[in-house]
């Protein structure tokens, strides 16, 4: 079921013009590692070592601290732009 | 395989789907956050009770605000013209199937493995966490302290007016 | 006797469930106790919008509602009837599906919280180990909602409304929690029903609740502060002001919907009190160890009520703060109060028992105050104002 939602995060990304449906995209995709991380923990071996539940914690952690930093670029890339299509985002230089 | 697995995993499929189907880019956002509860409450089905809350708090509480936010601010509300799906939308589809069938592939063969016995729940309590997260996992603690900080400068500074560009 | 008093609904519950087969006891003693909770605080939350009206009414110099019944009391039935029969109007171009959800996620949102607070001896709905977490989890879902409904009316004024309680309601989220956590770290739990355990506690027939030592006192302060400010009360409910964006975020709302909102944010009020008392008055612990024959769950609801009844003087009483001082007020002062709280509760732990730790905490936290007041109020320079527009 997570590499479903996984998929599904990663059409998401891969398709969608605007933005921030990437980043939405993305952030169903850690959302689903996360919860292999704890489905493969709960059901393994060393169950008391937390090992699972950590990382999963963890990368709830750097999801928020990626999404705001993504967020900012997004905004400050809308500023430079005046739009958010990434279809239109093709050159590099200003 | 309970009835409660499927039915919370059905909400959150169908919160993953309509996340990334729907036109509306503040329905988008509101879907995920639908995904984000079934997660949680799936979290909270596998015993994991520390990361279902955690990420009650910071996922339904911190980022579905942040991306409803930067929706208003960048008026993704409003409908695009050239329709919501971008021009290389097959190569991302055949791409995600692909890598569906591989990750399912790897899925089932390590089903396997699994130990047939699966032991009592792991009744973990937060002191269990507290202590684990200042003996074992101190280092990776630290490091995500900083990586936070930098983070919340570096935000800031990226999204912050440059000088003389407030007309 | 007095036990039994004290615990009458835990036992009217057992004696109620005992009637059923042994596989349906559980689900249904729970069912007892959420149709219980579902019951008494919608009633306590009918006798608050009568208290609040009189007693604002007489900070002001007039008197409440006096007409329906004797000192106003059936003023509710009225305001029941009143908004069930309202007509319901939803704008035209209003989002439909998100207009209608926003109510209801805040209602469910809310009564979750008292899923958690342990209301007398034994009568915590769930004790759930990291139940202060799940309470604060719970509350940050409430701002979503608001968001929900500010802008799914599709008016200017309700999203303004909506953003601003929103980004109030984050910024004061973080200082609620940290001024939680210093309690946290002197119980060692984060279970509410171990709190309130271990400030059940008798020294010389003085109870040890929280609020008696400098550190649990800054604390409550700033939990108060920050409880304000999370349920959109005065002095920071500039959201929902009625003379500022008429109705806030929930101008387009009306007839049931809006009673739905009403509902919600006094539930939050109440649970907020209710999490404050537990977290630092001591729950259901009696104030005085000759007192401890009244009931518990007597002790709870009169803290609650006793916070309620602040609240509604403070709003009768301070005048709104705007928006960039609330702002302002949450990141530069209470913040870095609340982290200095954490360290006097270090301190705190580790001076070990005696008078001196009660000296060099008291002198910490409020010599903190007074510096941080100082420099705060030294700032204010008055000039020209600069305007800063939205761009692009």
């Amino acid at each position: 079921m997570a590499a479903l939602l996984f998929a599904i995060g990663l059409a998401g990304a891969l398709t969608r013009r605007n933005a921030i449906l990437v980043l939405i995209g993305i952030e169903l995709m850690l959302n689903a590692a996360n919860l292999n991380l704890i489905a493969f923990w709960r059901y393994s071996p060393h169950p008391e070592l937390l090992t699972g539940m950590m990382f999963a914690v963890f990368s709830i952690a750097v999801a928020a601290a990626e999404a705001a930093v993504g967020l900012g670029l997004v905004i400050q890339l809308h500023r430079h732009a005046h739009t958010t299509d990434v279809d239109q985002m093709n050159r590099m230089k200003g | 395989m309970s009835v409660v697995f499927y039915l919370l995993a059905g909400v959150t499929v169908l919160g993953g789907l309509t996340a990334v189907l729907l036109k509306n880019t503040v329905h988008c956002a509101l879907a995920l956050t639908v995904a984000f509860a079934g997660l949680a409450l799936l979290f909270l089905e596998l015993d994991a009770q520390f990361a279902g809350f955690a990420q009650i708090l910071v996922y339904i509480g911190a980022v579905a605000i942040l991306v409803v936010f930067a929706i208003l601010l960048t008026r993704g509300s409003e409908t695009p013209k050239d329709g919501v799906f971008s021009r290389t939308w097959m190569a991302g589809l055949v791409v995600a199937a692909a890598v569906f069938a591989g990750l399912g592939w790897a899925v089932i063969q390590s089903a396997q493995f699994l130990p047939h016995e699966t032991g009592a729940p792991p009744v973990v309590t937060v002191e269990q966490i507290g202590n684990a997260l200042m003996g074992r996992y101190v280092l990776p603690l630290e490091i995500v302290a900083l990586l936070l900080t930098a983070a919340l400068v570096g935000a800031v500074i990226v999204a912050m007016h440059e000088k003389g560009d407030i007309k | 006797m007095v036990t039994m008093l004290d615990q009458i609904f835990v036992l009217l519950k057992h004696w109620l469930v005992s009637f059923l087969p042994l596989e349906l006891q559980t689900p249904v003693s729970v069912l007892i106790s959420v149709v219980a909770i579902i019951g008494t605080f919608p009633a306590l939350f009918a006798l608050t919008t009568v208290l609040e009206r009189k007693g604002l009414g007489r900070i002001q110099n007039r008197i409440g509602p006096n007409r329906t019944g004797p000192f106003g009391i059936l003023q509710p039935i009225a305001d029941g009837i009143k908004s069930l029969t309202k007509e319901d109007i939803v704008p035209l171009s209003a989002d439909a599906v998100v207009h209608f959800m926003a109510p209801l996620v805040l209602v469910v949102a809310v009564f979750m919280g008292f899923a958690v607070l342990p209301m007398g001896r034994n009568m915590e709905l769930v004790d759930m180990d990291a139940g202060l977490l799940f309470f604060f989890a719970i509350g940050a879902s409430t701002e979503l909602s608001v968001f929900m409904a500010g802008w799914s009316s599709r008016n200017k004024y309700s999203l303004l409304g909506a953003m601003r309680a929103v980004a109030q309601m984050i910024s004061y989220e973080v200082p609620l929690l940290m001024s939680s956590v210093a309690v946290v770290m002197i119980t060692g739990s984060l279970s509410l029903v171990k709190i309130v355990a271990a400030q059940n506690q008798y020294t010389w027939g003085l109870p040890h609740w929280y609020i008696f030592t400098p550190w649990g006192c800054a604390g409550f302060v700033m939990f108060a502060v920050a409880a304000t400010a999370e349920t959109n009360r005065s002095p920071f409910d500039l959201p929902e002001g009625e003379s500022e964006l008429v109705a806030g975020y929930f101008t387009e709302y009306s007839g049931f919907k809006f009673a739905l909102f009403f509902l919600g944010e006094y539930l939050g009020m109440f649970s907020i009190s209710g999490l404050g008392a537990t977290l630092f008055l001591g729950g259901w612990s009696a104030p005085l160890q000759a007192l401890q024959f009244v009931p518990s769950w007597i002790w709870f609801f009169s803290k609650v009520m006793l916070s309620i009844v602040v609240l509604i003087w403070i709003r009768g009483t301070l005048p709104r703060l705007r928006q960039d001082q609330l702002m302002n007020f949450a990141w530069k002062f209470v913040l870095p109060m609340t982290l200095l709280n954490l360290v006097d509760v270090g301190l705190w732990r580790f001076l070990g028992e005696g008078w001196i730790r009660w000296v060099v905490c008291s002198v910490l936290m409020l010599g903190a105050y007074v510096l941080m007041a100082r420099a705060g109020m030294r700032q204010e320079h008055f000039g020209p104002r600069r305007y800063r527009y939205a761009d692009s």
